[in-house]
């Protein structure tokens, strides 16, 4: 088991033939703890791939350092580094039975041959290779997609490697395998009790695996909290809208004086619409007294709308565009004067007519503010 | 898809037909004209099946060319030496200029793919002054050593169907803790088996049929290939004996043809999907 530390690490792709330099990971710092999952994400080109190609040893770090268990393996190449890694597209070498692809690092490695068998059988049964079929003895061209995934895993799982990486590993699975998948990864975190290093696009994967999450974008790192502290305390308007589904609601608007001697967010729009304001709690106004009459962006999630306004919360009125039935809840969608929002409610009998004018209460307990020009949060 | 029989259309089915009979043509010329008696190989008009075959003239054309068997078995010591001197060294060259980075990679394979520009005969008198300053005039070596240092042709064959193996199989075989010979030996080549085969049957073609170099760097009669000892047949004093050369010729392609009907399935897999994922 091990502890991984990512210190100052660039990467960073010279200029050639007419592109320009390219910088894929900018100054990437961060610790995956001992048992930790850690999952890496943002959108293609972010660098999250680059950087745990970087801890496999499979790129090339341009600058900065990689420790494994307090070694710096910047220099170790990639089957001297005790990791394991599971690929996108599975990479089972396609000439060589099941059994062989989940042995053949162990082989390489001189583990006694039935030392071998003990760990492939005891990963096979652990992913259901053997039943209902036994699979041990098909190529990887006779098994599904999702059969393939497992076998993948348990060449990684046979190893007992001190880390794990995934490589975007259910993005080739539908949806259906993909969230089967996912658990039975998730489960094997729990019973390996191993470091595990996780990159995906999908911020639902990293919000339903993680122990922590690294935002990227650009090369860098945006946010490194807990699921739930992404979600409700992002740092900045990029993971506030990437992370969540459906995304936060952002609405652009002025802190102007309320009468209380609180502060009151107005919405800013065009006339002849009317702006959507609310007041903010005697303890949130202290916190942004500073940005009085300045402009600001509030955001708040899709749950802290309300369809039934009541007189303790702030009203949003707004057009209803689209309501879409999920079976247990229910999005609805509005245009309000100058934006759109997007409410979610467990209320799934609503009786509400698309086109229609409707009222919603806004909880502002757990909005979030946002720096219009930096884009960062102003509340921490 | 396959192309079924009503979506293949039947001017393409007409000129493969053509076309195919035109290639055969001269071999059942040079099968009927073995089976014929001397006097029947020049008549015109043309006859194209003798009157009554001649089966003898096997026989009579082994012993016209000489010691046969063992022209057969030098042309099958140099086919076996050339076959897997050539698969191993270029597969180890394409490998190099396929997946492994390196400053200049491409310029070098330019200058290699350059070199099949050269024709034989341009190069024939500097190679012959090569080898005859390291010795090796008379000996076999001029006809073998040079396959071990990989030809241009194969390397860019071979290029091009190691390019289309995703990359992804490398780096995991690398974090499994293959070395990168190993990776070529264990992961790449059991993967490029048709393409291999594909040089393998070419390479195998081009040295029993060839007739150049054993010419030029062989001196002995005891060291001719079936390809020089079918010279015996042509040109003696006494005219050429067209059936005997046929019948000879039959049984020098004899071996090729039955390799290739052997591997056809595997051969053709492998040129059809050389560069193609």
């Amino acid at each position: 088991m091990a502890k991984v530390l990512i210190e100052n690490l660039y990467k960073i792709y010279p200029a050639e033939k007419g592109r320009p330099e390219k910088i894929a990971v900018d100054n990437a710092n961060f610790e995956i703890q001992d048992r930790e999952f850690m999952v890496l994400v943002g959108p293609s080109g972010c660098g999250k791939t680059t950087t745990l190609r970087m801890v496999a040893g499979l790129e090339e770090i341009t600058r900065g350092s990689i420790y494994l268990d307090g070694k710096k393996i910047n220099e170790v190449p990639p089957k001297d580094r005790d990791i394991a890694m599971v690929f996108q597209n599975y990479a089972l070498y396609p000439h060589m039975p099941v059994y062989r692809n989940m042995a053949f690092g162990l082989e390489l490695r001189g583990v006694p041959k039935d030392e071998i068998r003990r760990r492939v059988d005891s990963a096979a049964k652990i992913l259901g290779l053997l039943e209902p079929d036994n699979l041990l003895e098909r190529k990887p061209k006779a098994l599904s997609g999702g059969q393939r995934q497992r076998v993948a895993l348990g060449r990684a799982i046979v190893r007992k490697p001190k880390a794990f990486l995934f490589d975007e590993p259910l993005s080739n699975l539908d949806a259906k395998m993909r969230v089967e998948t996912r658990t039975e990864i998730s489960k094997l975190h729990r019973q390996l009790d191993s470091t595990m290093i996780y990159v995906t696009h999908d911020q639902t994967e990293a919000m339903t695996m993680a122990d922590r999450i690294v935002v990227m974008r650009y090369g860098k790192i945006q946010q490194i909290a807990a699921p739930l502290e992404l979600y409700h305390r992002p740092a900045n308007l990029f993971v506030a809208g990437f992370i969540g589904s459906p995304p936060m609601n952002l609405l652009q608007g002025t802190l102007e004086a309320a009468p209380n001697g609180t502060l009151e967010f107005v919405e800013k729009v065009t006339s002849p619409h009317l702006p959507f304001r609310g007041v903010l709690s005697t303890d949130t106004s202290r916190k942004l007294s500073s940005r009085q009459g300045k402009e600001v962006i509030l955001g708040f999630r899709p749950e802290q709308l309300h369809p039934n306004a009541t007189s303790s919360n702030p009203t949003l009125q707004g057009i209803l565009e689209v309501v879409e039935p999920m079976g247990a809840e229910t999005y609805l969608y509005l245009k309000t004067g100058a934006h759109s929002c997007i409410c979610r409610t467990t209320e799934t009998d609503l009786g509400l007519k698309e086109g229609s004018k409707i009222n919603l209460g806004v909880d502002l307990s757990r909005a979030v503010f946002f720096d219009p020009k930096t884009e960062e949060t102003i509340l921490t | 898809m396959k192309p079924t029989h009503s979506s293949f259309p039947w001017f393409s089915r007409l000129a493969l037909i053509l076309l195919g009979v035109l290639f055969l043509l001269p071999f059942f010329w040079m099968v009927s004209t073995s089976l014929k008696p001397l006097n029947e190989t020049m008549k015109l008009p043309l006859e194209w099946l003798p009157t009554s075959p001649q089966w003898h003239n096997y026989p009579d054309a082994m012993k016209a060319m000489g010691p046969f068997w063992l022209y057969a078995r030098n042309s099958l010591f140099l086919a076996f030496l050339n076959v897997v001197g050539t698969v191993f060294s270029s597969a180890l060259v394409a490998y190099g200029f396929s997946r492994l980075d390196w400053r200049g990679r491409d310029t070098c394979f330019f200058v290699l793919l350059a070199t099949m520009m050269i024709p034989f005969p341009v190069v024939m008198v500097p190679i012959y002054g090569l080898f005859r300053a390291l010795g090796w005039i008379g000996t076999f070596q001029p006809l073998w050593v040079p396959a071990f240092l990989a030809g241009a042709f194969n390397v860019f064959l071979l290029r091009q169907f190691f390019l289309s193996i995703p990359k992804d199989l490398s780096e995991a075989a690398r974090i499994d803790g293959c070395s990168e010979f190993r990776i070529f030996w264990q992961i790449i080549l059991p993967l490029a088996k048709p393409a291999l085969l594909t040089v393998a049957l070419f390479q195998f073609m081009a040295t029993w049929n060839d007739f150049l170099g054993p010419l030029i760097f062989l001196a002995r009669e005891e060291q001719y290939t079936l390809a020089l000892g079918l010279q015996a047949l042509q040109g003696t004093i006494s005219g050429t004996p067209w059936h005997h050369l046929m019948a000879a010729s039959t049984l020098v392609l004899l071996p090729v043809l039955v390799l290739f009907f052997l591997t056809q399935r595997t051969f053709i897999r492998g040129i059809a999907t050389t560069g193609l994922k």
